[in-house]
């Protein structure tokens, strides 16, 4: 009888996950609201949120096909570069200079993953860190286009019309943050989509047994292939919004560190959980924000705390959660 | 007619020869058992079948055709399913999950984004039927990873079953197991065979249910075809008993 009273003031398990997605939701959608009662600003959120989905197009490879790119940020950089070239030289359109990044990131992804979809563990990684010091060096070297050294600037995103009425996202930062959390809902979307597909089942099994998934009759390179480009088309999106965050393309969007930081916020919100690094991106640029403006050493703290969290919660922070089963 | 002809294949790795010239043909419904000293090239052998990897030299027919270029996702496809020596399961999902993914795959539903409500049942219904049948409804949604061994192998067995196969390969399924669990796995193989008639090959140490389960048994030794008969000839063979049971009695 306690049992029967206990289970019907809990929600049903079922509608469980609908509740914290909803919860989730809600804290994005009021974060400029609550952000400054804990210290934050709007312009940090957004910045969050372009990092995080970073962090999340990411981990679909790292966390569900359990494959590790550790250059990644090639195509986030090249998302950068795409945004911010269609705004420099050829349109002064937001819209086309997100799709531009998306396509971009995403093409030469797909281009680069069907060359090194055969490699494993980590020979594939070593690879994915030589295609990103090629993309690094051209966008470094090739001055006239991309700006070299001193990054691309002179390119502002601009206001979006809907015919009706204009959301002026240039100047006011809090229309800007509803602007991306728009594009990370849709691209957040499309990969929780995805993951719950036949197609996606096919990339975990991948991910926990490429033996047993090759002998199922599942064509293993090809969906790892399939995975780093969706991987690569979702990054590009999130390269995109970061050259609208800053007005500013810079080289080291697409250098190594960026590509390891981004693992280190997989690792430290946890690998196995879908939002695990958005919030390990929320951490690190957290502590980042707060800490940078203390010392200028806070990469040591910020190495202390992934020492830390890698010790105590090796599954992540969000791994505490790890289901035991599952309907 | 055969289900599957096996013809004068080898397999060298280096100077090794692990499986030298065999030829061996399983008939439509039967229950092949093949038994050999560690190390006589069963698993071998068995990579050779799915398509693991190539052969040095020989050809595999499977079902009338010549399927020995072909690959060991398209083998499956064509209705090849086995089991390892060493459990391969998805230990992290559910063994519905586990299953249920095979099904898909078997249905060609690898590559969709969605399935339509009739698709959709017709996989609920085929997982549901596998993991009844390998007795797993209790615990259909348990990590297979946290399920006892015995219950991996059997969680394993339901991911072959969902492939739909024609032909099915086992590979040591008892291999670690105790008294009760040997002879639970040793009486879901039975029903597969006699109720289901499922065509089994079979790699098994355990004598007890080579000889209960088989119709015939093939025996490797150092990569060779040492003998090839019912459970009676190979017993009675003086070969067998010099080379193989004697040392293991
Ligand atoms: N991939 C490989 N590369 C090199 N040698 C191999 C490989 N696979 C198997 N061998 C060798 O081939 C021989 C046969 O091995 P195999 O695993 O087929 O034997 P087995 O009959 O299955 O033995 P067990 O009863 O121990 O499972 C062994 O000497 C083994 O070391
Ligand atoms: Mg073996």
């Amino acid at each position: 009888m306690s049992g029967m009273a206990r289970a019907q003031t809990q929600a049903p398990a079922a509608e469980r996950p609908l509740l914290i997605l909803a919860g989730i939701w809600v804290v994005l959608i009021a974060a400029p609201f609550w952000m400054p009662l804990v210290g934050g600003y709007t312009s940090l959120a957004s910045r969050i949120l372009v990092i995080g989905l970073a962090a999340m197009s990411l981990n679909f490879l790292i966390g569900f096909t359990g494959v590790v790119s550790f250059g990644h940020a090639a195509y986030f950089g090249l998302g950068v570069y795409g945004a911010g070239m269609i705004l420099r030289y050829i349109a002064p359109s937001t819209p086309l200079a997100v799709i531009a990044g998306i396509l971009l990131g995403g093409i030469v992804g797909s281009a680069v993953g069907a060359l090194i979809c055969r490699r494993r563990g980590i020979y594939f990684a070593l690879v994915t860190i030589a295609f990103q010091e090629v993309f690094y060096y051209i966008a470094y070297k090739w001055d006239s286009v991309t700006g070299g050294f001193d990054g691309l600037r002179g390119f502002q995103r601009q206001p979006i019309h809907f015919g009706l009425f204009t959301l002026d996202i240039q100047k006011n930062d809090l229309a800007f943050y509803y602007f991306v959390l728009a594009v990370f809902a849709i691209v957040v979307g499309f990969m929780g989509f995805v993951l719950r597909s036949p197609f996606g089942r096919t990339l975990l099994a991948v991910r926990e047994n490429e033996r047993r998934a090759r002998f199922l009759g599942i064509p293993v390179d090809r969906h790892i292939w399939l995975a780093f480009t969706i991987s690569s088309f979702c990054i590009g999106a999130a390269g995109a919004l970061y050259a609208l965050l800053n007005n500013f393309a810079d080289p080291s969007s697409l250098y190594t560190d960026l590509s390891g930081e981004l693992v280190i916020m997989c690792v430290l919100g946890g690998m196995r959980s879908f939002w695990g690094p958005l919030l390990g991106a929320a951490v690190f640029e957290v502590l980042q924000d707060y800490i940078s403006s203390q010392t200028v050493n806070w990469l040591f703290f910020i190495g202390l705390i992934f020492v830390l969290v890698v010790m105590f919660f090796p599954r992540g922070l969000l791994g505490v959660f790890r289901r035991r089963s599952a309907a | 007619m055969s289900m599957l002809e096996v013809r004068n294949v080898s397999k060298h790795f280096g100077s090794l020869i692990a499986v030298r010239e065999v030829s061996l043909t399983v008939a439509k419904g039967e229950l092949r058992a093949i038994i050999g000293p560690n190390g006589a090239g069963k698993t071998t052998f068995f990579n050779l079948i799915t398509g693991f990897f190539p052969p040095t030299a020989g050809e595999i027919i499977f079902d009338g055709q010549n399927v020995t270029t072909v690959s060991a996702a398209d083998r499956v496809k064509r209705g090849m399913a086995r089991t390892f020596q060493v459990t391969e399961v998805f230990p992290e999902l559910s063994v519905r999950e586990n299953v249920r993914i095979a099904a898909e795959v078997a249905a060609g539903y690898a590559l969709r984004p969605w399935l339509g409500g009739a698709e959709v049942r017709d996989i609920a219904s085929v997982v549901e039927e596998t993991v009844a049948v390998t007795g797993l409804a209790g615990k259909a949604n348990r990590l297979v990873g946290e399920l006892a061994h015995g219950d991996q192998r059997a969680a394993e067995i339901a991911m072959a079953l969902a492939l739909r196969p024609r032909l099915l390969l086992l590979d040591e399924p008892t291999a670690g197991m105790g008294e009760q669990e040997t002879f639970e796995i040793a009486g879901l193989i039975r029903k597969l065979h006699r109720d289901k008639s499922y065509t089994i090959i079979l790699v098994e140490h355990d004598m007890r249910v080579v000889f209960h389960l088989a119709d015939r048994i093939s025996v490797l030794d150092q990569g060779a075809l040492l003998a090839d008969g019912t459970p009676e000839q190979i017993a009675a063979n003086p070969a067998v008993q010099a080379a193989y049971l004697g040392k293991a009695a």
